[in-house]
């Protein structure tokens, strides 16, 4: 990756991030957190890369670690996210009403 | 031609978590914007499988995102509302370790880095690193395993010991390219694991949503700098993302705390005021259900102020039926939230949503503060600190300057409370000696359930 163009993704993710929270109630603050917590939880995907290539049983255990743990921050994120709107979408039947 | 393929798949992935995040910045939409993100994550992982510079391990790969998937799927099934926000730190500090271990994996190899790729691996194990012993912390503080905040003389400066060195030797593996030996950087980690625990030791309970906040936005800088350093504009986008909105969110968290994020990670809680705190005149008068139930049944207005003691003692339910019955003798019932009720803002939405009250009774402090004075009975259930009137009237009390709820203009206050102690905080509080107020002491979920009981026999 060229540097330049790194500078590039750096700036419009971080700008893109900051424009999408700026106006959100503090009802959501929670669900929201839990949410981009789950979001980082693509680390998995590098976490697999890491084990995917690595040499040796210490390089081994530490990329299976990483695994382990970044599967917990994708799943654990997704579920607890999940539960949270899941009552917010039944307040909003009965407000519907 | 595969990879064509997965860099398409991660593209459509990143775009699905960004889209995902701004449908979960509205209560309407929100519940489908964690399933485009997840998705989107499903689609990632999958592809991942076929990843060019994968070439062997993945039966450990499957077994390991079996094991971590099944541990995170059932604790997070399982735990209660309440504990929500322990959990979002508990899952946040792995993810954050994960960074770690991904910078430490491609740190041993000794591989040639450009200058700046080794950079943002070291300062991308550093971050994650500090996020994954950060959050276990606050993580065993919230679940009650560590209780109390530890403090000693000199604290802040053996941090800033502790944090110089490792970036020195951070730095020092920079500068040695391929040449560091293994130890400098087990020592490097070894020292950010324990200035992560060390930055979080001394926080009080109070201020722990906005810890858990800034390290789920830290662990989102780690992800999106090993993802420079694997080259895999997926985790680069999410992760930078997810930092950068990660820090704005602790920053409206403290600001709705009264609370400037310095404050939380370098001075002590209670340090604010200056001298004694106002002595407290007058006495705590205390009434029985009965005549509270008489009270709120022949009142035009009453506001209902929830705490977190209200849902430690699960009494949510059983209030929102007391609610009912008074809706159904026409009393106008409000719910008055302040943004610090529960563990984090936010999270006392989340709680009496589970309950099933509805969002048009339920009030921010902003929208509800001028209607106390035109309120016949406050019931304050579980609450303490954010309707202490010393807030707003002692310049020496610790709180002072935090916005509060004015329940104290009411024509009549009653407080719920289990016992005469002073809250969380430790702080006295103004309100229960007011003479207006009045206590109803025992565990919310039974007082809640005598109230109901002496409503239907009226």
């Amino acid at each position: 990756m060229e540097g330049f163009v790194a500078l590039y993704i750096f700036m419009l993710a971080a700008v893109t991030g900051y424009e999408i929270i700026s106006k959100v109630p503090v009802i959501l603050h929670t669900p929201l957190m839990s949410g981009s917590n789950f979001i980082h939880g693509i680390v998995l995907v590098g976490a697999m890369v890491a084990l995917g290539h690595a040499e040796g049983a210490v390089q081994t255990s530490i990329g299976f670690i990483a695994v382990l743990l970044a599967a917990g921050n994708a799943v654990g994120g997704y579920v607890v996210t999940e539960r949270m709107l899941e009552m917010f979408k039944s307040s909003d039947k009965k407000e519907n009403k | 031609m595969m990879d064509y393929i997965i860099q398409a798949t991660y593209f459509i992935g990143a775009l699905l978590f960004i889209l995902g995040l701004k449908q979960m910045s509205s209560p309407v939409t929100a519940r489908r914007g964690i399933i485009w993100a997840g998705v989107g994550m499903v689609m990632a992982v999958l592809i991942t499988y076929f990843h060019h510079e994968i070439n062997h391990n993945y039966i450990w790969m499957t077994l390991a995102i079996a094991i971590g998937g099944a541990i995170a799927y059932v604790s997070g099934k399982k735990v209660a509302m309440t504990d929500m926000p322990q959990m979002i730190a508990l899952y946040n500090g792995m993810g954050g370790g994960a960074a770690a271990a991904i910078a430490a994996v491609e740190l041993i190899k000794e591989e040639p880095m450009t200058l700046t790729i080794q950079s943002l691996a070291v300062i991308g194990a550093l971050i994650g690193t500090i996020a994954f012993s950060g959050s276990l912390i606050a993580f065993a503080k919230l679940q009650g395993i560590m209780r109390g905040v530890i403090r000693f003389p000199m604290q802040q400066w053996i941090n800033a010991l502790v944090f110089v060195l490792a970036i020195t030797l951070g730095l020092a593996i920079v500068l040695s390219g391929t040449q560091y030996a293994m130890t400098t950087l087990a020592v490097f980690f070894v020292l950010a694991l324990v200035f992560g625990i060390m930055m979080t030791i001394p926080i009080g309970g109070a201020d722990m949503p906005v810890v858990i906040s800034l390290y789920n936005a830290l662990t989102g800088l780690a992800v999106g700098f090993e993802g420079f350093v694997l080259g895999n504009p997926a985790m680069m986008i999410a992760g930078i993302v997810v930092g950068s909105a990660g820090t704005l969110l602790t920053q409206l968290m403290a600001k709705a705390m009264n609370r400037p994020i310095t404050n939380v990670l370098f001075s002590n809680f209670g340090d604010g005021g200056d001298g004694e705190a106002a002595a407290v005149s007058g006495s705590m008068k205390e009434i029985d259900a009965t005549d509270v139930a008489v009270m709120m049944a022949f009142a035009e207005k009453v506001i209902i102020i929830p705490g977190y003691g209200m849902a430690v003692a699960q009494a949510q339910h059983k209030v929102w039926e007391m609610t009912k019955q008074l809706q159904d003798r026409g009393v106008n019932v409000k719910f008055a939230i302040h943004p610090v009720a529960g563990r984090m803002p936010g999270h006392m939405n989340v709680l009496l949503a589970e309950a099933g009250v509805p969002y048009d009774i339920i009030y921010d402090l902003d929208e509800i503060n001028d209607e106390f004075p035109t309120t016949d009975v406050v019931l304050v259930i579980g609450a303490n600190d954010v309707v202490n009137p010393a807030a707003r009237n002692d310049p020496n009390s610790p709180i002072y300057g935090m916005p509060i709820l004015n329940a104290d203009y009411a024509k009549n206050v009653i407080v719920v409370k289990r016992g005469k102690g002073t809250g969380f905080s430790g702080i006295e509080n103004h309100l229960f000696f007011a003479d207006n107020t009045r206590m109803l002491y025992g565990d919310g979920q039974a007082v809640a359930n005598d109230l109901v009981t002496s409503l239907k026999e009226l």
